[in-house]
């Protein structure tokens, strides 16, 4: 028995988060919207239409492209793709086909081992999606909605090696898409639809065996999953003296199992052809360098100089350029803060991005402004607040809306360093508390935690701990 | 004379000072419908009546309620003292290759024989928009495949007017005879290889080709997407240019419409034309065709009546001031035909496969065992013999393994038949043509029953035409007399790009000297019997 590498290519389709469809005027995306309420005559292609295309969608894939390191074409074409099938109206699809928006370009992904895998993509091209089609009771029911949504296209070449790298180019595209504000990416609303292709060779092997081709797979889990029990598949096929086929497989992620959906014996012929609907799609110099200008720090990038410039480690670095929202609200509050970075990172990670989480609520709106957080951190370091009023502070800023100074004023939230009345505190709950004063009298000396919370929580949390212990240590030992 | 014989610039003058209603013409065109048309095409006419053979049966679907309120609503507009609009009560009819909504829009095609369009064509609801009252949908070849009109699957189909056993022409048959016969004004149809210039001339009316993208094609059921033009038919250049002024302009439904504005195309029809240089191209004068036979590259000269119709016009045009330049060589002009051939049916292929009998249109009646065989039914029963015949050509010319050696050979070619015209057309060119003159077809109208079935040879009647297409020019055809058969003969005139305004002169110009002749006196025989 020999040892296999696999050969991985993702072929994605984005759906791009414009407000209307690509060649007319209505509402692109129909999550939650009944079957068939958002078409018109040019969508579902009615005779005597005619396609007029949406430029926010060019700009949007061309941001992308850029964002990809791809060439941006001056001059790109659409085509169409003839075929006929009941969720296509026209018989036809217009997609890019020979002279696609960008060629080439690539995403370096990082693994989870510390090494980087370039993934290259041949192309990117922006097409109209198809309807749907639903077999229910032996009918197939038609959704027209989805007709006309506009997508963008983009193959990865044979350039991934497991399933866990083709899922880490997955999520690392779906970051950046969401980063660049391109697409909403939601895999479970087919924002982003992944076919998979997969085959085997024997390690070491510089040739390419025949692949199959998985389709279904809506979640970066389903991907895994799907592509390990293809490998194991065709390693036990080839080892049991089989060989494997170009068949297109169907991943069913409620049993977890591949099934079979056809064989790819000849290619289909599309007969492409030139779109005459439509003119060339011209990007000029300027609209180039437009798109350049407004391309944002990568989160990849982001990454790096974060850990490089703020000095963090790696596994916050990661989780703050996550989104790009909550990145830049790191960068302000360190700004804002003007001190130890890694403090502020650990008030986000900890405190924001718990309230974040709970509440799902999103960093660019948060009434606590990265210059409230960083005078919260403030007002802990020099002593004002102890570090549990600190914390709380973070939800009440949050919820009012007030500055952090103004809540400790207004609530009294200060810290009680003033001896006499931590003193008077003290000795109430030394009189009230006979039983426990014994038992630390008698030597069990750790129930002084237990006094110091009593404490703290008649001075309502303002009280220094490291005073009060201090003090408490001095009159019980009285 | 009727109202409906005024031209139509006059009966707009004359309804907006209120000296004729709106609904007095409607009346009259009515009135004249009834009087020549005959029984509409239908998808069941049980074969041919001997009294077909005397009428036009330019209709498909006579919209009068329609036209009624639109006449009402002019009336009303000049009653209040509101613009009625250029067209006001001038009434037309459509081609029914464009979508009217409410309205069924066949496209001549059973497989569309029950399609009541939701949306209303662009070029139409301008026409609508300006105050004209549309009459109805005429006939056409199905899908607009043809140059005689016998092809649709709506019969009877229409008659010339000024003899009824031949054929108005095609594809827009309809259209042109019922302009010829008086029953509407202006018809809006159009032009994929000839469409509107060859029944033009075959009917003895004027007929325009606009530039590419001068007219939207929004709302037109597609056949050569990247030949299609709309445009006018009327009894005169000035309506011509009348109707082009209410069609014409950008279109935010049609990425391809120019976005350009629109000159008043009545404007200069008055100037002189002192100075225009007007070119004759010996490669116009004959037509080039294979010989099915040999497979060798033939030649035939046009008749000598339609050469000496196109001679008679450079004359009147050079007595009135233009420069006639002889000899131009446009070299690439036998090849429009076979490169149209290729283009057009690939297009056309692609365009007809959204008609699968599921969402609208004819489905077959029959059992079927599963969804494929639902499309090969309806498509088979739907679809008449010339879409059928296109489509496997366009599969066939566009399929991976001949594409190069067809599709993309006559794009090639497409770009060689455009040079042409380029260098001619070029102000700082040897030739510097203002327009090239030409005969519009290489014969008068087909006798009825003739040429059809031999669809090869009918496509040689677009050899003069089609080059327009290919280049996106514009082009006209205008009246210039009769042949020894008592037809009409068209002439030609092709210009450069947008140039539709010094077409309309020139044309308007002919019409001037040739004000006086007798064969303008001339009136279609259904008239004269009438």
């Amino acid at each position: 028995m020999s040892t296999y590498e696999a050969i991985i290519g993702l072929e994605t389709h984005i759906q791009i988060n414009t407000r209307t469809k690509i060649f007319c005027t209505c509402k692109a995306d129909s999550w939650d919207d009944p079957p068939n309420s958002n078409i018109c005559p040019v969508c579902t292609g009615l005779p005597g239409v005619l396609p007029v295309l949406n430029e926010r969608v060019v700009e949007k894939a061309a941001l992308l492209a850029a964002a990809m390191q791809a060439e941006i074409q001056p001059v790109s074409y659409f085509d169409r793709k003839n075929y006929f099938y009941p969720d296509l109206p026209k018989g036809y699809q217009i997609s890019q086909y020979d002279q696609p928006l960008a060629q080439g370009g690539f995403l370096d992904v990082p693994m989870p081992d510390g090494n980087s895998r370039r993934v290259t993509i041949h192309k990117l091209h922006i097409e109209e999606d198809a309807g749907k089609t639903i077999n229910e009771n032996g009918q197939r029911l038609i959704d027209f909605n989805r007709c006309g949504v506009p997508l963008i296209e983009m193959v990865t070449g044979p350039d991934l090696r497991t399933a866990e790298e083709a899922a880490q180019y997955l999520m690392r595209l779906r970051q950046l898409l969401r980063w660049l504000g391109v697409s909403e990416a939601d895999m479970e609303k087919g924002h982003l639809r992944a076919d998979a292709n997969v085959s085997i060779r024997p390690e070491g092997a510089d040739y390419f065996n025949p692949k199959t081709e998985i389709k279904n797979v809506n979640s970066v889990v389903s991907l895994r999953d799907a592509i390990n029990a293809e490998i194991d598949r065709q390693v036990n096929q080839v080892d049991a003296g089989g060989v494997v086929e170009a068949w297109t497989l169907d991943w069913d992620d409620n049993a977890g199992v591949l099934r079979k959906m056809r064989s790819k014996e000849t290619e289909a012929d599309y007969r492409y052809f030139r779109e005459p609907d439509l003119l060339p799609v011209i990007i000029n110099q300027g609209f180039r360098e437009e798109i350049l200008a407004s391309l944002p720090e990568l989160p990849l990038a982001r990454r790096v100089r974060f850990s490089e410039q703020y000095e963090l480690p790696e596994y916050d670095a990661d989780i703050l350029t996550g989104e790009r929202s909550l990145s830049d609200y790191f960068e302000q509050a360190v700004e804002a803060y003007g001190a130890d970075p890694k403090r502020v990172s650990n008030w986000v990670m900890n405190d924001v991005l718990r309230m974040i989480n709970e509440h799902d609520l999103k960093p660019e709106n948060l009434q606590l402004t990265p210059r409230h957080l960083a005078d919260i951190i403030k007002l802990v370091d020099g002593g004002t607040v102890n570090t549990s009023t600190g914390k709380s502070l973070i939800e009440k800023v949050e919820d009012t809306g007030q500055s952090p100074s103004k809540i400790v004023e207004s609530e009294g939230l200060a810290k009680v360093s003033d001896e006499d009345a931590i003193r008077e505190i003290i000795a109430g709950v030394i009189e009230n508390n006979p039983d426990q004063v014994s038992t630390y009298k008698s030597g069990k000396t750790t129930i002084i935690g237990w006094f110091v919370g009593q404490v703290m929580k008649q001075s309502r949390g303002k009280a220094d701990p490291q005073l009060t212990r201090s003090m408490l240590e001095e009159l019980l030992a009285e | 004379m009727e109202l409906t014989d005024l031209p139509a610039h006059t009966i707009a003058y004359l309804v907006r000072r209120r000296e004729i209603s709106a609904m007095n013409v409607l009346e009259a065109a009515l009135n004249r419908i009834s009087k020549v048309d005959g029984r509409p095409g239908s998808l069941d006419s049980n074969g041919r009546l001997p009294e077909d053979e005397q009428k036009v049966h330019a209709f498909i679907t006579l919209t009068e309620e329609k036209a009624r309120s639109q006449a009402e609503e002019v009336d009303r507009k000049i009653a209040q003292g509101e613009d009625p609009g250029p067209l006001a009560g001038v009434p037309f009819t459509v081609k029914d290759i464009f979508c009217v909504q409410d309205t069924p829009s066949t496209a001549g095609s059973r497989i569309l024989g029950n399609f009541i369009a939701p949306y209303t064509a662009t070029p139409v609801s301008r026409m609508e928009a300006a105050g004209g009252l549309m009459l109805g949908k005429v006939n056409l070849d199905e899908f607009t495949f043809g140059s005689s009109n016998e092809s649709s699957a709506f019969q009877p189909t229409p008659r010339n007017p000024w003899n009824l056993k031949r054929a108005p022409g095609g594809s827009s048959g309809g259209s042109a005879a019922a302009v010829a016969a008086g029953e509407g004004v202006l018809s809006l149809g159009t032009d994929t290889s000839g469409s509107i210039r060859q029944p033009a001339a075959c009917c003895g009316v004027v007929g325009m080709k606009p530039t590419y993208g001068r007219v939207s094609r929004y709302g037109l059921i597609a056949f050569g997407s990247s030949l299609d033009c709309p445009g006018p038919f009327a009894a005169n250049v000035t309506d011509a240019a009348l109707m082009l002024n209410s069609i014409a302009g950008p279109d935010v439904h049609d990425g391809t419409a120019a976005n350009l504005a629109v000159p008043d195309y009545t404007q200069d029809l008055k100037k002189d034309i002192r100075g225009m240089r007007i070119g004759l191209s010996p490669d116009y004068f004959h037509i080039t065709y294979i010989d099915p036979e040999t497979g060798e590259m033939d030649q035939q000269p046009v008749p000598s009546e339609i050469e000496a119709a196109v001679l008679s016009t450079a004359g009147y045009l050079a007595q009135m001031g233009a420069d006639i330049v002889e000899d131009i060589a446009m070299p690439h002009t036998r090849y429009g035909v076979p490169v149209y051939f290729v283009i057009s049916r690939v297009e056309a292929a692609s365009n007809l496969h959204r008609y699968d009998g599921v969402k609208y249109g004819h489905r077959t009646a029959d059992n079927v065992a599963d969804l494929r065989e639902l499309y090969r039914k309806s498509r088979a029963e739907g679809f008449g013999t010339q879409p059928k015949l296109r489509i496997l050509m366009g599969m066939y010319v566009s399929a991976a393994q001949y594409s190069e050696q067809y599709y993309n050979r006559a794009l090639s070619v497409r770009t060689l038949i455009r040079k042409d015209f380029d260098q001619v057309f070029d102000p700082k060119g040897s030739h510097r043509l203002d327009a090239l003159l030409t005969p519009t077809t290489p014969t008068t109208a087909f006798p009825l029953g003739d040429v059809y079935g031999d669809s090869v040879l009918m496509q040689y009647a677009d050899q003069l035409t089609v080059t327009a297409n290919h280049a996106g020019i514009p082009g006209i055809s205008l009246p210039a007399g009769f042949a020894e058969d008592g037809l009409p003969i068209g002439v030609q005139l092709l210009g450069p790009d947008f140039s539709e305004a010094r077409l309309l002169q020139i044309g308007r110009a002919f019409e001037m000297a040739s004000e006086g002749e007798e064969w303008r006196k001339k009136r279609p025989a259904i008239l004269s019997g009438a």
